[in-house]
């Protein structure tokens, strides 16, 4: 369970109180306008921004200051999720040892992992030699092998076509069913909320709302989501 | 975006910029505790700093004045060719000066090929001795230094102007008043202070072209009062001289010049509508031509006079040889080790940039005379002068290898760092994985440029070499001044194949396994 308690994020003069929980293996969009701070909001659970006030609880453990490395997380960005120079196999690889000092058996998982998400032949390929989709793929091989109980993703879809993005988020969604982890996606896009997440959190002006059930939210929507989806 | 967690050790460029600052400091406080102040500068000092200065200020206004017809050329035209001669005019940065020296003496000197003409037509020799020799030499290495950064201004103005003056019917006079006079007030300042300041510290060229009470450099006079009459006094008073004036030129010089590159993008032509006419497109032609000739011609004096003085080398020259290998992978090494982390340090806090400066601010004959100083009570300097002479050489390169590497360390840290934190990498994972192999290329190229700056260097090790040791360079100044100068050639051609190759090996090693 994740609990934002009392919080206040500090992102370089930017703040966003959030007072919310979100519960294990839940599926939760956050959506809002531009600006609202809803990257802040996942950048701070990651570990890159401070908080000013508050704490952030993973179960009973306090991990308001641990290291971004140390916390339960793994974070898709908008970009920069493969090292370009890198393998297919060896960016999937760093999810099991940040080192690359991989194993005979650890290779075998980073295989398995590429072929659960229909990479498998291309382990050798580097970043640029594989299409926006398939790049997605490799990049969700290393979360997978990274196995945290919390997936945040920064809108990482977010330059593929609509097709495109609903089979990754389909595909992210029966991986986050598979290892039981619990999803936080930012979106721009309601269709995307209620296609895959169960709960909303909504930020607007600096406040982040504690997750509400999506379906209710969309059939009587508050002033503030009202005013977003114009 | 403030990321709290970067995977970059700050510590390791924090010691290696410690340790260039405290070099640096204790040869200039050496300096400056020896300097005999009250004995006041004799009348040949006065005329060494007076040289320095005219022949610095000659240098630059005619290496500007010539850049600018030369650069409106390259900058309007198109021709094959075109981005070979522009790579070549970043040639001379590696081209050791005691090799171009030996190159101009081929077609400029008594004997060489340019009064060879003037004989045909019964007119008298030119010499090429003292100040319009400097002056020549320094102009061979610094127009196309000007030219490049010229021709940058020129790409700088965007192409739509040219379209709109276009538009607007105007002439190539026109284009010249609206587009390249203001361009021009902008760019060239800077580009005159660059090389006025380069030509301040010349050593090598003074040495060879210059000499006597009316054509000496203040680097040149510090050596004499070194080597000859080993008067400390006198060689630490003039230290301090050139420091305030290296000092002065090189804050004149960051002042008003931006960023000098090391030539990106200088290969597209922006298409033009003025400056269309015959006579026009004849008179470009006739300066690149003029200009690449200039360039080449040297070059090519050398190796021809080169390959028939390979039969004449003394055992010498391949002893030196090797010594300046020794040397310029010494020297690489330590400008690696002290680059890197410094560069890397810099990509967190861009203040510890700012160490590299140093190595402009302080001639090397000063850092040199310093480093003396301090070694002479310890040890004896002439028993140090390879090492000395690498780690001398690998400051200078360092101002260079820090410009190269920084942006991209920068561009790497701001792309990656993120990624690598949510994936618990540490800072010696992050190095090995990701900084090391993606900086391939640049480390590539600034050790290309240290191992050739060192293998061509011409400078503190003339200060400290005793006669039994000597680098290829020096070996060459020795049979130049022995009146040998088939062999001189030789060896010329010799130290320019191991320059340009360890350049080239260097350059072309970062690429090739480039991700």
């Amino acid at each position: 369970m994740l609990r934002l308690e009392n919080a206040r994020i500090d992102n370089g003069g930017f703040f966003l109180d959030a007072d919310l929980t979100v519960e294990p293996g839940q599926r939760v969009a956050v959506i809002g306008p531009s600006g609202a701070g809803k990257s802040t909001l996942l950048g701070a659970i990651a570990g890159f921004y401070p908080l000013t006030r508050g704490r952030i609880l993973w179960g009973d453990s306090d991990i308001t200051y641990a290291a971004p490395g140390k916390r339960p997380v793994a974070m898709l960005f908008q970009d920069g999720n493969l090292f370009p120079h890198l393998t297919v196999a060896q960016n999937a690889g760093l999810g099991i040892r940040s080192d690359l000092r991989l194993d005979a058996k650890q290779k075998a998982r980073v295989d398995e992992a590429l072929a659960r998400v229909g990479l498998h032949d291309l382990g050798d390929r580097k970043p640029a030699e594989l299409s926006g989709g398939q790049q997605s793929r490799a990049a969700l091989a290393r979360v997978l092998l990274q196995d945290r109980p919390l997936l945040l993703l920064d809108e990482p879809f977010a330059a593929l076509g609509p097709a495109l993005k609903a089979e990754m988020l389909d595909l992210v969604a029966t991986l986050a069913t598979e290892t039981g982890a619990a999803l936080l996606m930012v979106s721009h896009d309601p269709t995307d909320a209620r296609r895959i997440a169960r709960q909303v959190i909504l930020v607007t002006d600096g406040h982040a709302a504690p997750p509400a059930e999506t379906k209710a939210l969309f059939a009587n929507p508050p002033k503030a989501l009202r005013e977003y989806l114009g | 975006m403030a990321v709290r967690a970067e995977p970059v050790a700050l510590w390791p460029g924090l010691v290696a910029a410690v340790l260039v600052a405290a070099t640096m400091l204790a040869a200039l406080t050496a300096v400056a505790l020896r300097a005999e102040t009250q004995l006041g500068l004799a009348p040949q000092d006065w005329s060494a700093i007076r040289f320095t200065v005219v022949q610095a200020a000659l240098s630059a206004l005619f290496s500007v004045a010539l850049a600018i017809p030369v650069a409106r050329a390259l900058a309007r035209r198109s021709f094959a060719g075109r981005g070979v001669l522009i790579t070549l005019l970043g040639a001379p940065f590696i081209l050791p000066v005691i090799v171009a020296v030996l190159g101009l003496l081929a077609v400029f000197g008594r004997g060489g090929w340019l009064n060879a003409a003037l004989g045909v037509f019964g007119l008298p020799p030119l010499g090429i001795y003292g100040l319009h020799g400097v002056v020549l030499a320094h102009v061979f290495f610094n127009l196309p230094l000007a030219t490049r950064l010229i021709l940058q201004g020129w790409q700088e103005i965007p192409a739509e102007r040219f379209r709109l003056a276009a538009q607007l019917a105007a002439s190539s006079r026109d284009v010249h008043r609206l587009l390249e006079r203001p361009m021009l007030l902008r760019t060239a300042p800077g580009v005159l202070a660059l090389v006025f300041a380069i030509c301040l510290t010349s050593f090598a060229v003074a040495l060879t072209l210059g000499g006597g009470p009316k054509a000496t450099t203040i680097e040149l006079a510090i050596y004499q009062a070194f080597r000859f009459d080993f008067d400390l006094g006198r060689a630490t008073l003039l230290s301090l001289v050139q420091i305030a004036l290296t000092l002065g030129a090189a804050t004149l010089a960051l002042g008003v010049s931006g960023q000098a590159g090391f030539g990106a993008g200088l290969g597209r032509v922006v298409q033009r509508w003025d400056a269309q006419g015959a006579v026009r497109k004849a008179l470009d032609a006739a300066l690149i031509l003029l200009a690449a000739l200039f360039l080449l011609t040297p070059l090519a004096a050398i190796t021809a006079s080169g390959l028939q003085g390979l039969a004449h080398l003394p055992s010498s020259v391949s002893k030196a040889c090797f010594v300046s290998a020794v040397v310029a992978c010494l020297s690489t090494l330590v400008l690696l080790a002290l680059a890197l982390p410094i560069a890397f340090a810099a990509a967190k806090v861009p203040l510890v940039e700012h160490v590299g400066l140093l190595g402009l601010a302080v001639s090397p004959l000063v850092l040199g005379a310093g480093l003396f100083l301090v070694i002479n009570p310890i040890a004896s300097p002439a028993g140090l002068a390879l090492p000395v002479t690498a780690l001398v050489n690998a400051l200078m390169a360092l101002p260079f290898a820090l410009r190269i590497l920084i942006p991209k360390a920068r561009e790497e840290v701001r792309l990656h760092a993120r990624l690598a934190a949510t994936l618990n990498m540490g800072a010696g994972q992050f190095f090995r994985l990701i900084l090391l192999p993606r900086l391939r290329p640049q480390i590539g190229f600034a050790a290309g440029l240290a191992a050739a700056l060192s293998m061509g260097d011409l400078g503190v090790i003339a200060l400290f070499a005793d006669p039994e040791t000597a680098t290829l360079p020096l070996q060459i100044y020795r049979l130049m001044a022995a009146y040998r100068m088939e062999a001189a050639a030789g060896a010329a051609l010799l130290l320019l194949v191991m320059s340009v190759g360890a350049f080239w090996l260097c350059d072309k090693g970062g690429r090739l396994a480039a991700p």
